[in-house]
């Protein structure tokens, strides 16, 4: 039986595909990457569906490339090698919603901006963390990539939100993680062994997650964006670390852009929140006062009158983020997002700026600070998708971006695959070996999302 | 191809397939499909790779392309201003393309041939096109205030006929001066515009344009807002000039100064939820005036879908789908997801046979017949009555 029949069998015909517009599509995705190969896409309901997949890919060795929103921009579900693409969008229902211990149980389709409005509808005490990414990002991708999401610097990225996961492994076994299983209770991951560990930042390439547990978090009454100015780039790592010694900081940006030249300054953008007006008045006026006697008072200075602009950009959740994408008039956006420790800040900022402007480009920047370990710092590239010549300069910029990442001793979040290479050269041996040795035992054959995570 | 030159800009972040809370599919055909080949961004992608020589236009681009319901939410929602507005019009340019080639699905040919060589989709002679009201004795028009303009839908199919029967009553009882054109009508277009068969379009919008020319027609009212669309918006780039109306838009003014009964001819206060056609809404703005037609009947609760106004999820009838069937086949269709989203909001308070259905009334034959069917599919007969709010009124003044 054909690979095709064999999988009409399983999800039925209306829900797999080898038709060539289909295959066309699922092989690319925004970012600036090359496009790869599908030769099947296939939309699963159900976790057997999931697991029959992987049974018959596993048993065929064809590739599997299980994709989220796409949104990840650097080419982590484009397949390489062909085979299927698995669009786990169809597993999209919310399963639980526990305000007691508070999580979230949803299917691994579920998108942000529906997780977003049913916690709004029916359980308006409580907020996840939302990528700066558009709705149609899905709530587990983001998770298993490691990526971050509004209210991150008070309470972490999103894989360390994960409270127990389903996961089917490349050889079929369906496989639960944390206190799922042990009984159907989805709130904690551990204490155990950390399996998640074995599914988040992988890329796929370990196994399929179904199911996913995320936390919730109290969503306070009030949010206020403060901003504050300064072109003393060398005084950001000293001006983060009192933003986040303070502790009170919901959220935390820093920003720039080149044009217009009013946005041509380093902006540290705080959102300070409360249940209480009383209490964010405080938290107000705490940061108001942080810089006053800063270094003699003078380099940083608080925005008075913050654009309505900005400060829409930073209240809204999700932002509009991908309004960048249009900047160039071009439809396209790749960024390095360098995992930085905060005492890199200045180098890269100037470092980024010099590789923008060898590519023609404006520079503009959105940090997030992370709990004050390090900033996930934004290396942003619009690029025109009409035009090879300006395609292929963003991947250089890339990954100018990317090495420059490296030489500061930084990690690169969610890396596309030459940059995944740039890490595992980098990367102590008995690291990079053991990565090859928990891939061959998940993944015998070797199926899963392949040219990720790929040691030589 | 024409707007071309916008393909590449998107971005594919996907606001285009959403309502504006981002809760959940607002675009039929991606509704229907789930591949992103079938979403607005994803069709984008897709033309512009086949004007690339990159995919050919086999079966499935065909059905990709033709499927579009042309509800506008892409329009409505898509995230980059510059370029938002032209998403549906090159989404028709690239049907228009396919027609020029003769590569069309098989329900697209042969609706296209039925109205080229009929001058309707039903395959019925033009002689046949006032019979829906000849019990009712409506003169032909000769110079009234309004030319009652009926449509495919309205001159033809069974229950499209008795809502024109019921709007023509209500106008008459509102002592409204119309006649109707009867034999002398001929299709509005809208929907060979929305499948990309300009020329077919053109002549029949320039044949309507003619006779409405020669008799003289100044205000024109429409049954469907589909008819509406065309006479509103396209007909004046070929020459036709009117003063164009959609029925509701004359109950509201006219209705006020009627004396309703007090109460209705049900027992009890009935719960209604309005769904927003597509070519009354999200193309021509008008929210309102169906609503405020609503407010105005006795014994009448409004209650608001999640999704209403311009985030009203589409029937799935538009764009030809109501006579090509594309998207309305299948398990999760526009309409299925429509109607159970609307006895949600209905809610079982009001719900069963001792108490009654609530109403999901609309104001567009295709959506009243779209939305018809599903309730049937989805077994909620006895739960949720379709309404079209013409029908709701003329229970009240009769």
């Amino acid at each position: 039986m054909s690979a095709y029949q064999a999988l009409v069998d399983i999800v039925g015909s209306d829900r797999v595909s080898e038709d060539l517009v289909e295959r066309y599509l699922y092989s690319r995705d925004s970012g600036a990457q090359p496009a790869g190969q599908a030769d099947y896409v296939v939309l699963p309901k159900t976790v057997e569906e999931v697991q029959q997949v992987l049974r018959l890919a596993n048993s065929r060795n064809i590739p599997v490339t299980p994709l989220g929103g796409g949104l990840s921009l650097s080419g982590l579900v484009v397949p390489r090698r062909g085979g299927i693409v698995l669009d786990m969008k169809r597993m999209d229902r919310i399963l639980e919603v526990d305000e007691m211990n508070r999580y979230a149980l949803i299917e691994a389709g579920v998108s942000q901006g529906a997780l977003r409005e049913y916690l709004k509808q029916h359980h308006p005490r409580f907020q996840h963390s939302t990528p700066e990414a558009p709705p149609t990002a899905t709530v587990t991708g983001n998770a298993l990539i490691q990526g971050h999401g509004h209210i991150s610097p008070r309470y972490g990225v999103n894989s360390d939100m994960i409270g127990g996961m389903e996961v089917v492994l490349p050889t079929g076994e369906i496989t639960r993680i944390g206190s799922c299983s042990l009984d159907e209770k989805w709130f904690t991951k551990g204490p155990m062994p950390d399996l998640a560990g074995l599914f988040v930042g992988w890329y796929g390439t370990t196994g399929v997650a179904t199911k996913l547990s995320l936390k919730i978090f109290p969503k306070p009454a009030f949010r206020e964006v403060m901003a504050f100015q300064t072109d003393a780039v060398d005084l950001l790592p000293e001006a983060i670390s009192e933003v986040m010694y303070l502790d009170m900081a919901e959220d935390f940006f820093l920003i720039m852009q080149e044009k217009p030249d009013w946005m041509n300054h380093a902006f540290l953008v705080v959102i300070v929140s409360g249940h209480f007006k009383e209490e964010i008045e405080l938290k107000k006026s705490a940061y108001k006062n942080l810089f006053k006697n800063f270094h003699g008072g003078q380099p940083i200075g608080f925005v008075r009158d913050l654009h309505p602009a900005l400060e829409k950009r930073f209240l809204d959740v999700p932002p509009l983020a991908a309004l960048a994408a249009d900047f160039r008039e071009g439809g396209g956006f790749q960024y390095t997002g360098a995992i930085l420790s905060v005492d890199q800040v200045p180098a890269a900022w100037h470092r980024g700026i010099e590789i923008a402007h060898q590519y023609d480009m404006i520079c503009s920047y959105v940090h997030q600070v992370l709990q004050g370990n390090s900033v996930m710092f934004g290396f942003n590239y619009s690029f025109n998708r009409g035009d090879e010549k300006d395609i292929e300069r963003a991947r250089m910029a890339l990954e100018d971006s990317n090495r420059v990442t490296l030489e500061l001793g930084g990690m690169i979040w969610k890396g596309e695959r030459p940059a995944q290479q740039m890490v595992l050269e980098k990367m102590d041996p008995n690291t990079a070996g053991l990565i090859k040795r928990v891939k061959a035992l998940l993944d015998p054959n070797g199926i899963m999302n392949p040219g990720n995570w790929e040691v030589p | 191809m024409q707007y071309e030159e916008i393909l590449h800009r998107c971005f594919r972040c996907g606001f285009c397939k959403l309502p504006s809370d981002y809760s959940d599919i607002n675009c039929p055909a991606y509704l229907r499909y789930r591949f992103e080949s079938f979403s607005p961004g994803g069709r984008m992608w897709l033309i512009r790779a086949w004007l690339d020589g990159n995919i050919q236009a086999d079966a499935r681009f065909q059905e990709v392309l033709f499927s579009c319901a042309t509800c506008n939410n892409c329009v409505e929602h898509c995230i980059f201003p510059k370029f938002k507005d032209q998403l549906l019009n090159a989404f028709i340019a690239a049907k228009a393309a396919l027609v020029d080639e003769g590569r069309l699905p098989p329900q697209v040919r042969d609706y296209l041939t039925r109205l080229l060589e009929h001058g309707n989709p039903y395959k019925m002679p033009r002689k046949k096109r006032g019979n829906w009201a000849s019990e009712l004795g409506i003169e032909s028009y000769a110079g009234q205030e309004y030319l009652f303009y009926v449509g495919d839908v309205g001159s033809f199919d069974e229950s499209g006929a008795r809502i024109a029967r019921s709007v023509a009553n209500v106008f008459r009882k509102l002592g409204l001066s119309f006649g109707i054109l009867g034999e002398k009508e001929g299709s509005d277009g809208n929907e060979a515009r929305a499948l990309g068969e300009t020329e077919l379009f053109k002549h029949l919008a320039e044949r309507n344009i003619d006779v409405f020319k020669q008799l003289g027609v100044e205000k024109v009212v429409t049954l469907s807002p589909h008819g509406y669309n065309a006479l509103k918006n396209d007909y004046p780039e070929l020459g036709g000039e009117f003063q164009v109306f959609h029925y509701t838009q004359l109950l509201v003014e006219r209705l006020p100064a009627i004396e309703l009964p007090d109460s209705p001819d049900f027992a009890f206060p009935r719960k209604a939820t309005f769904h927003d056609p597509c070519y009354l809404g999200r193309h021509n703005q008008d929210y309102e005036s169906a609503r405020q037609v609503l407010d105005l009947l006795p014994g009448i609760e409004r209650v608001e879908m999640k999704r209403s106004g311009a985030d009203a999820l589409c029937c799935g009838g538009g764009g030809g789908n109501f006579f090509t069937d594309l998207v309305s086949s299948g398990a999760e269709t526009a309409a299925k997801v429509r109607v159970r989203e609307a006895a949600d909001t209905l809610g079982a308070d009001m719900l069963g046979a001792d108490k009654g259905a609530g109403f999901l009334v609309t104001a567009c034959p295709v959506c009243t017949l779209m939305l018809e069917d599903a309730v049937k599919s989805q077994n909620l007969d006895g739960r949720i009555q379709v309404r079209e709010i013409s029908e709701l009124v003329a229970e009240q003044l009769f």
